[in-house]
Parts: structure tokens; sequence; C-alpha cells
């Protein structure tokens, strides 16, 4: 009798709640942290971008016209499935990492416990960042807000699943859709996460991930004019080049330091929400 | 005009900002020569006005001598009327009759509205018969402020062919009416029924807040927007409360500013007032002499201090 | 200007209302002539503006290095009315200096409520000095006096008391956070508000514990040097606020310098990208108050004279020269020609002329430069189809005029509905439904403003929820106060200014 032989999953990225490959066919590598070839990831170019970015864009109206209750309920929805799944993302770490199973098991709890605090803010941030305004002249004026768009975001190496989901979750609880670049160095992991996103309740296009070398797609992730916000874990030229590309279409862009400490409770607040809407302010006179 | 469309047939008016426009006449600096011209033109606008349970005759006696000759000085003009009580209108025909200066006479149970139409008529046609030459009616309020605005119409057209000859200003008596809205809307219900030379008016001056540059700007975009629409010019008189020459050329700004040219006279403009004239005449001679004039300079003045 | 009115266009917002009653005999006409003129009214209040301005860096008046000034005009005479420094990198650099100095040895430590009373006085000192700064401003930019009497001096005033209340407030801007200064900051503010523009950047900046080094715009640099002075009577604390004056050059040096811990710039969307790009490699933080191309939306119901003026207001107000100015009117099809008919009785009674009349409604454009964009845009939209009306109003001989301009006609891919043109001229589109209004106003890249008009109130939170502009005013246009912030969405810029919201753009959380 010859043993039976493994089943390989084909990674795909997640893109408008489908999986698929790079439209180009092309795929790089990954191995993992014993050298070991574990499979080809999607090498993402500037057109699987540009298609994540319509998917985004395609979804936002919607996520955003969702009331903050729901919204908060989905993201909570998310953490429950990574709960539900933490063995499997564990080992899905470990495999990559050198952590120690503690590390990997630590990394994904706090995932869970992150998408938790940001879950909570979706119905609340609105009454800390908003505001009425006493102007002196005869009008109701008040300041709300609103997402940016389409939020790209560039993770980071350091913690392929903390990272990323720190920087989603703080987005799209306010309503903004996001494209994110995986990690390049390690991109399994969001291969794994976007499969339970999508047994999740998240709308399709809300979170859309692909994978691929960043020297590629951070320019188009700069000037894509579309992409309204940019959250990027980037030093030297890749910084330097998403801040003159995002120049082109005036975007917002917050550049995050790769040795950031994501498991820091300052990760969990307003302010990050804050970064990626925009405020509005209404005047409309009292009278009759 | 059914019961709910009145806003939906003649449009709403917000009230801020009707508030901010009017404000930005009363940044217009009128100065020199035009200062003169205004003050001038609004003495020949003055319906000067006596409507007091003491009124007798020789009060209207003073009266009609002040209109026919505000000052000493001859390049005043005489003033566009005087506005009575009926009962005095004899009084006043004997001082008046030969002069330019029309009698205007409130009837139709003023202030109040509230007698029978048949009474009221009865008031304008006594008018008429005294010799008015212009009749003051108050709108029927109740009947506007209840929704019932074919019957409230039906009345100022009542009135309009007891008035014969005479020209009609209706009173809306605005501040009973509260809103712009209903104040541009009762505006045009009287129009729809009105003839070329008569008037809309704000105010009886018996009640709370009388003639404001704001009602009174309503009033004058209704005005506009009716003419436009039918090429029938009605006139605007804006009564009690308009005291200063400082206000009164305010006033003109607006008309100038919404009407134009065609309503800067006193066919088309009036103003009901009483003290607002021995203002005017301070101002013109505090223009002409350079010191600012003491109120017991000018005949009538009510202050005595 | 080579464009003039085709008469016969003049009355057909007239005639379509005569075709609907048809029973008219004749069109009824207002008559906005010379009956009463207004005699001229000027303002006389002596705007004690010196011959020559020096640079102001360290809390006194310095020569600049090159010994290079030069001549700001006032645009509605075309006469010199001040010699402005140039300042270069040089200079640029010690005022940086001087706003270190200050920052590390006085300002950064002064307890709030100490730093606070500093700029209760600077609003104090320019209240009191309110006439002499609104004619200073209207000589040396072409607003009309009225505007720069009424609106923007005491509107800084405003500013500055508001945020003085701040300084020792902050630890209420950022609840569950720690704030502190961010150092010192350099700001580039255009010619449209120069002394209000000023007051927004600098208030902020100082009352959160930062210091300054601003640059007023080339051709409004006059009452920020004047400002220099009362802040000299203030007795704030040297090299607080350090203010240096040039051009484009200057700017540069100033955006550019590495001790800049932020930059905050309000200009136009084109100088903002090249500053986003020139500081992408140092990642200064910026906030950016840019361009505008604001749809006024009017719907049928609304209320038709106060949108007319809000409209009016929206346009002309500081003759066009507002980045959040109303350029487009989008207005409902069904009462579209009855609408525009009122609008142009309107303009009948708008006064072109001397900005120092207090009876001029619209001022002297601010640089020929300008008058030419404006003169050069307008062409295009004649070029290019759109029917164009302006009133028959007189202008003055010399000077930089320009006629309040409507086009009807005007397509969404016209130029004059997409450019900004930051003039009078005012570019007439129709809607027939809420879904294309809103498609309408949207479809540009700018987002710093719109209008609503409506009586409908659950139109008026819908539209205000689907419009992407950071300000929207309902019944009301080009509205501003201190506790309330402003700034755009997309190309218009990022961050706030004014409320607490704007307040946090000046500092730094820990």
């Amino acid at each position: 009798m010859t043993a039976r032989i493994p089943v390989v999953k084909t990674p795909k990225v997640y893109v408008g709640g489908a999986f698929i490959r790079s439209e180009s066919g092309r795929t790089f590598p990954v191995y993992d942290s014993g050298g070991q070839f574990v499979a080809n990831v999607p090498q993402c170019t500037r057109k699987d971008l540009r298609n994540a970015v319509e998917a985004a864009a395609k979804a936002g109206p919607a996520w955003s016209g969702r009331t903050p209750y729901n919204r908060g309920q989905i993201v909570y929805r998310l953490a429950e499935m990574l709960e539900a799944r933490a063995d499997e993302m564990t080992s899905v770490l470990r495999q990559f990492s050198p952590a120690w199973t503690s590390a990997a098991e630590r990394e994904v709890s706090e995932t869970v416990d992150r998408l938790v605090h940001y879950a909570g803010w979706a119905d609340k941030y609105e009454q800390i960042l908003g505001s009425a305004n006493p102007v002196a002249a005869p009008f109701f004026n008040f300041t709300l807000t609103e997402p940016v768009g389409v939020i790209g975001i560039i993770a980071s190496d350091a913690s392929p699943l903390l990272g990323l989901m720190t920087q989603a979750a703080a987005a799209i609880v306010s309503g903004n859709t996001i494209v994110a670049l995986a990690s390049e160095a390690t991109p399994y992991p969001a291969i794994s996460l976007g499969e339970m996103l999508a047994t999740s309740d998240l709308p399709d296009g809300v979170v859309n991930i692909i994978t691929g070398y960043r020297r590629e797609l951070i320019p188009t992730f700069a000037t894509h004019t579309h992409i309204r916000g940019i959250d990027a874990v980037a030093t030297g030229d890749d910084a330097t080049s998403l801040r003159r590309g995002a120049a082109d279409s005036v975007k917002r862009v917050k550049v995050r330091q790769p040795d950031i400490d994501w498991s820091a409770e300052s990760n969990e607040s307003v302010y990050e929400i804050r970064n990626f809407v925009e405020f509005k302010t209404v005047w409309h006179p009292i009278g009759a | 005009m059914s019961k709910h469309s009145i806003v939906r047939d003649f449009g709403t008016v917000d009230r801020v900002g009707i508030e901010e426009r009017v404000a930005k006449f009363t940044t217009r600096s009128i100065k020199k020569k035009s200062k003169m011209w205004g003050l001038h033109t609004a003495v020949s606008m003055v319906d000067l006005t006596t409507l007091e349970g003491k009124d007798t005759p020789g009060k209207v006696a003073s009266l009609c001598q002040k209109a026919r000759q505000p000052s000493e000085d001859n390049s005043i003009p005489p003033v566009a009327a005087v506005c009575i009580y009926p009962s005095l209108i004899k009084e006043a025909r004997k001082h008046l009759a030969d002069s330019p200066i029309k009698i205007a006479s409130v009837a139709t149970a003023f202030p109040s509205g509230q007698s029978s139409l048949k009474v009221r008529l009865q008031e304008v046609k006594y008018a008429v018969n005294a010799g008015a030459d212009e009749i003051d009616m108050v709108i029927n309020r109740g009947l506007f402020l209840s929704g019932e605005y074919d019957a409230m119409q039906d009345e100022i057209a009542a009135v309009v062919e007891a008035c014969g000859d005479a020209a009609l200003k209706v009173i809306l008596e605005v501040a009973e009416l509260e809103t712009y809205d209903n104040i541009r809307a009762a505006s045009f219900i009287a129009m729809q029924v009105l003839r070329p030379g008569d008037f809309i008016k704000t105010s009886t001056g018996k009640v709370g807040t009388s003639a404001t540059l704001a009602n009174t700007q309503v009033m004058l975009e209704a005005i506009r927007d009716f003419y436009l629409d039918t090429g029938v010019a009605i006139g605007m008189k804006p009564a009690g409360g308009i005291k200063t020459a400082k206000q009164a050329l305010h006033y003109l700004v607006a008309v100038k500013e919404t009407l134009g040219d065609a309503w800067l006279n006193s066919s088309r403009y009036r103003f009901g007032a009483s003290s607002l004239l021995n203002d005017l005449l301070r101002q013109i001679h505090k223009q002409k002499c350079g010191a600012y004039q003491a109120p017991y300079y000018f005949s009538d003045a009510a202050e005595s201090y | 200007m080579a464009i003039t009115l085709d008469p016969s266009e003049k009355d057909s917002g007239s005639k379509e209302l005569k075709k609907k009653n048809g029973h008219k005999q004749g069109v009824p006409e207002l008559i906005f002539g010379d009956l009463w003129e207004y005699d001229p009214a000027p303002e006389t209040a002596d705007p004690r503006i010196r011959q020559r301005y020096d640079l102001f860096i360290g809390g006194r008046f310095i020569a600049p290095q090159s010994g290079d000034y030069f001549e700001s005009i006032n645009p509605a005479t075309e006469q010199v009315v001040t010699q402005i420094a140039v300042a270069s990198a040089a200079d640029v650099d010690s005022a940086y200096v001087a706003a270190q100095m200050a920052y590390e040895t006085v300002w950064r430590t002064m307890p709030g409520r100490e730093r606070g009373k500093y700029i209760y006085r600077i609003a104090r000192l320019l209240q009191d000095r309110a006439r002499e700064f609104a004619v200073a401003e209207s000589i040396d930019g072409g607003k009309p006096i009225k505007e720069s009497r009424d609106f923007d001096v005491p509107m800084a005033a405003a500013h500055f008391f508001y945020h003085a209340g701040w300084a020792d407030k902050l630890a209420y801007v950022a609840p569950g956070r720690t704030v502190n200064p961010i150092g010192v900051v350099g700001q580039v503010i255009p010619w449209n508000f120069p002394l209000l523009m000023l007051a927004w950047k600098i208030a902020p900046a100082i009352a959160t514990g930062n210091c300054v080094v601003i640059k007023p715009a080339e051709t409004t640099s006059a009452t920020a040097m004047k400002f220099a002075e009362l802040l000299q009577e203030a007795e704030l604390p040297d090299g607080v606020v350090n203010i240096v004056t040039g051009a484009s050059e200057t700017g540069a040096a100033l955006t550019g310098h590495p001790a800049a811990r932020k930059i905050a710039f309000t200009g136009s969307t084109e100088v903002g990208k090249k500053i986003m790009r020139q500081l992408a490699e140092r990642g200064t933080r910026m906030t950016m108050e840019l361009g505008g191309k604001a749809a006024n939306i009017v719907f049928e119901d609304s209320p038709i004279d106060q949108a007319v003026e809000g409209v009016v207001h929206g346009i002309f107000f500081n003759q066009g020269h507002v980045c959040c100015a109303g350029s487009r009117l989008l207005v409902q099809e069904s009462i579209a020609d009855a609408f525009v008919h009122k609008l142009r009785l309107r303009m009948e009674s708008l006064r072109v002329g001397d900005p120092l009349d207090k009876n001029t409604d619209i001022g002297a454009i601010n640089s020929r430069e300008q008058l030419d964009r404006i003169c050069e845009l307008v062409e295009s939209g004649v070029a290019e189809g759109a029917r164009l009306y302006q009133p028959s109003c007189s202008l003055p001989s010399r000077g930089f005029f320009f006629r309040p301009t409507l086009f009807t006609e005007v397509t969404q891919s016209h130029r004059i509905a997409r450019e900004e043109i930051f003039g009078p001229v005012l570019s007439i589109l129709t809607f027939r439904t809420m879904d294309e209004a809103i498609e309408k106003a949207n479809n540009t890249m700018y987002g710093l403003s719109a209008g609503v008009w409506t009586d409908k109130g659950s139109r008026i939170l819908r539209m205000a929820a689907e419009l992407k502009a950071g300000v929207v005013w309902a019944n009301t246009f080009n509205k501003f106060d201190p506790a309330s912030p402003f700034g755009g969405y997309k190309e218009s810029g990022f961050g706030r200014e004014g409320g607490r919201q704007g307040l946090l753009d000046y500092l730094e959380l820990s």
C-alpha cells in the first residue's frame, strides 16, 4: 500500500468576494520557515490591483450605507470566524514565522481581540469625533464623519495577520473599503484570512487582499486616483514613492514604521479610525 | 387655493435668509445728493396718520396743515396723504380740498376687522361717500389662519367693489400672520383681486410688531413676482414702526433694489407714519445747514423736552 | 473684455414667463435705472500702511538679506501701495531659527492659560484697529470695504478669540490621549482673504503651543505686516510668529525647510500638489486646503428669493475669489428659466467698483494675472457654446475689474463647469431628479463645499449625506465660524480648520 498523497491547496487571492489568480498568470513561490516550498501564490499585477480597486469602489456605497450597528456586528462576526479557526491560523503563522507556537497563538488571539475592539467602535466613534458647533449666528451647525472611500493598505511583514487586520478594521469600521497588499515576505496567512473573510458576513468587495511584490505595486497604489487613502508600513524609497504618487490626487497617506509594536494598546484607538474619515460640516438656518 | 397648497402656490420664505438680505440694505451708505433725494422722496410718500380714539376735528385740522406744508422750507413737498378714521374725513376734506393730498381712511372695522362683512362694506361705502380717496382695509386674519383662503379673497374683492374709484390698501396685519410664508401667501391672495394702483400694506400699527424691513421685503418680492407674472403693478405701504429718516432710507433702498425705479414714487410706495415726517425734516435741514437740529424746531413735534 | 452681451439675450427669462401666462400683452419689466443713484461713500479711515515693510523675524522687523523689495499694488487703481521685502532662503532659515528658539525656550513650556492670554490680547487689539485693517485689506487686495469691514476683519478677530480659549483646554481635544504641540509649523496662505487666512492659520497653531513661520501671498502682504506690528503691541514673545514675504521661491524655501514639523497650506490644488511632492521624501505632516468647484443645488420647492440671494452671495462674494464659491449652479429644470430670470434681476443691483466705496458689492479682481485667467476661461465658455450673460453695470476705467457673469446652457464637459475660475463667473446647469443632482454635484475632483436649497427637511439631510464635500450649506451659503470645521474632500485637500477637529491637526498624540 502506498501512503495517501495529500491534496495541496492552490492559494488564491480574495478580491470582490471571489478567489482569483493573477490576471497575468504569474505566481511566486513561498517557503516555510524551514525553507521548504509550500505553494505558489499569485504575483498580482497593476491590473489586478486595478480590478481590486473597482471591486472595493463598487462595494463602498452599500457598505458605508449600512447602519453603524450592522457594521459593528459584521466586524464582530469576523472576530468570531477567526476565533473559530484559530488553530488553523495559528498553524499557518507558525509554518511561516520562526516564532514558537505561543507567539503565533498570541498573534491570532490578539487579532481576534483587536477586531472585537474595533467592532465596538462602529456606533461610537461618531460621538467622539463629530460635534455640534456653537456658531455665532442663527444656524444649526454640526460636523460628522464620513468614510474617505477606497483605502490602500500596505501590510506589515512583522505581524502579517495582526498588522493587516489592525489597519483593515480601523478602516472598514467607518465604512471605507480596502485593497490590501499582504506581506510580501509572509503572504500565506493573508490567503487563509481571505478564506475566513469569505465565510463571514462581510459583503463582497469590502476587504480585498492581493499578494505580490511591493516594488511592483506600490507605485500603482500611490497613483491610482480612485484610492483615496493609503495606510502603509513602509520606509525609505517606498514611503517616498507613496507620498509622491499620492500628491497627484491629494491622497491621505499614513506611513508606519516597520518596527511598530502591533500588540501595543495604542493601536486600539478612535484616532486610528480618524485617519481615514472625512469631516463634513453642515449648516442650516434656524428660522421658519 | 386649497387649504394645503398656499406654500406650493406661492412659495416659501426662509426667515434667516430674508433677514440677512435686508441687513444688507442697511449697509448702503446714502450720502449727499442721494440722501437729499431720498429724504425728499420719503416726505412725498408719507401717509401722515392719526388713528386714535381721542382724535378730534382740531387734531385733524392740524394734521392736514402739516401735510400740506411740512415745514417753512418751500422746497419740501407735501406728503402723499393723511390717514384718518372715517368720521373725520369730512373735516379733512375741508382742509385739503384744494390740495393734491389724498385722504385715506381706514375702514372695515379697523383694526381687528371683527365685524360682519355687511357692516364692513357699509363702512367702506360710508368713507368713500364722505370723500375718501383711498381706503385702508384689514384682511380677515381669522379666515386666513383657518385656511379659508377663498373666502378671505372674496371679502377683499367685495371691498374692491365697494371702493368704486377709491384706491384700496389691503392691510395684512403681518404680526398676526406670524410667518413670512403666510405674509407672502396673503400678499398674493390679496393682489389677485386688486387693481393696478391699489396697495398692500403691512400693519395697522395697533398690534405687536408693525413694519420691518424683512416683512416689507417679503411683500416687495411678492409684488415683483406678481407684476412679472401678470403685468399688474401693485403698490406697497409699510406702516408702523418707521420713525427715523435713516430707517426710511433703508426702506427706499429695498424698493430701489427689488422693484426698481418705477416704484420710487408715491403712487406705488407709501410710508404709514406720524413721527417719521419730522425726523425727515430734521435730517433735510441738517443736510442743508450742517448743524444737528433740536426736535422742537419742527411743528407738531412729539418730543417736548 | 471682448465679450459683449447680445441684447436679444437679456429678456429671455421674462419671455419664458410670458409664454406660461399667454394672456398677457407686453413684457412686464423692472427698471433698475439711475433715478436714485447712490453718491460715492468712500471709507476714509487711515489704513496706516507704511511705505516699506521688512520681514518680521524674532519679533523684529528685519531687512531682507538680499536687500530686495517688490511693489504691492492696489488692484483697483494699479498704484503702488507699499514695498514688500523679498525673503530669500537664508531669511526663511533665520525665521525658522527664531521660531525654533521661541518654541524651545518660551512657548512650548508656557502654561496654556498664559498662552491664551496673549492670543486674547491679539484678538482685542485687532478689534480695536478693525477699521484700519479693513481699509488696508481693501486697498491692498481689492475687496469691497463692506466685506473687509463686516466679514474679514471681525472674523479674523473671532478666530483669535475662539482659539485663545482653547489654549488651556487642550486636554479635552482628544479624549483618551495626551496631546503635545508639534513644534515649528510652516504656513503659506492665499491672497483671497489675506488677514482672515492668516488668522485661520496662526490662531490654532499658537493656541496649541506651536510656533509659526508664515508667508502671506505675494499680492496681499500688507495686512500681514500690519498684523506683525500688532503682535509687537501684544508683546507676543519674540519668534512665536515670524512673517516672511515674497513670491513662490520664498514659499518653496518655507515649505521645504527641514525645521518645519508641519506644513499648513491654503491655496490652489496645483501648488498643493507641488508641496506634497516636495515633502514626499521628508514625510512632513501637512494640511491642505485647496481648490473647489462647488455645486449650489436649487430644488423647485426651495425658498426661491433666498436661494437667489444665496447663489449671488455664493459666487459674487469677494469677486468669486473664494475656494468654496458656489461656482456651479444646479437648478431643477422645472424652475430653471424663472430662477435664472430672477438671478439676472438680482444682478442688476450689484454694484461693481471702487473697493473703498461702502456701497460697492463687487470690488477689484486681485491681480492682472487673475483677471487674465478669468477672461481666458470666460472666453473658453463662449467658444464651447455656453451662453453668456452680464448685467450692464459700469466698470471703472482703470484697475482690474470684471462684470458678474452667468453662463447658461453649460454642460458637464465644459471647462467652465470643471475648472476653478476663482472669479465672479457662475456656470448654470440643470437637473431633473435628486439623483441626477447628486451625480452632477459629485462629478468633480474637488470636494470642498456644496449648497442645497429645498424646503424639505429630509431631503436636506439626504443630500448632505450624499454630497462629497467637507462643508454643506443647506438653505444658506458661504457661512463661516471659528467653531465650525472647514476643509475638503478629495482634491480639495485634507485636514480641517476650525472647531475641535481643526486643533488636532496641530497636535501630536501620545
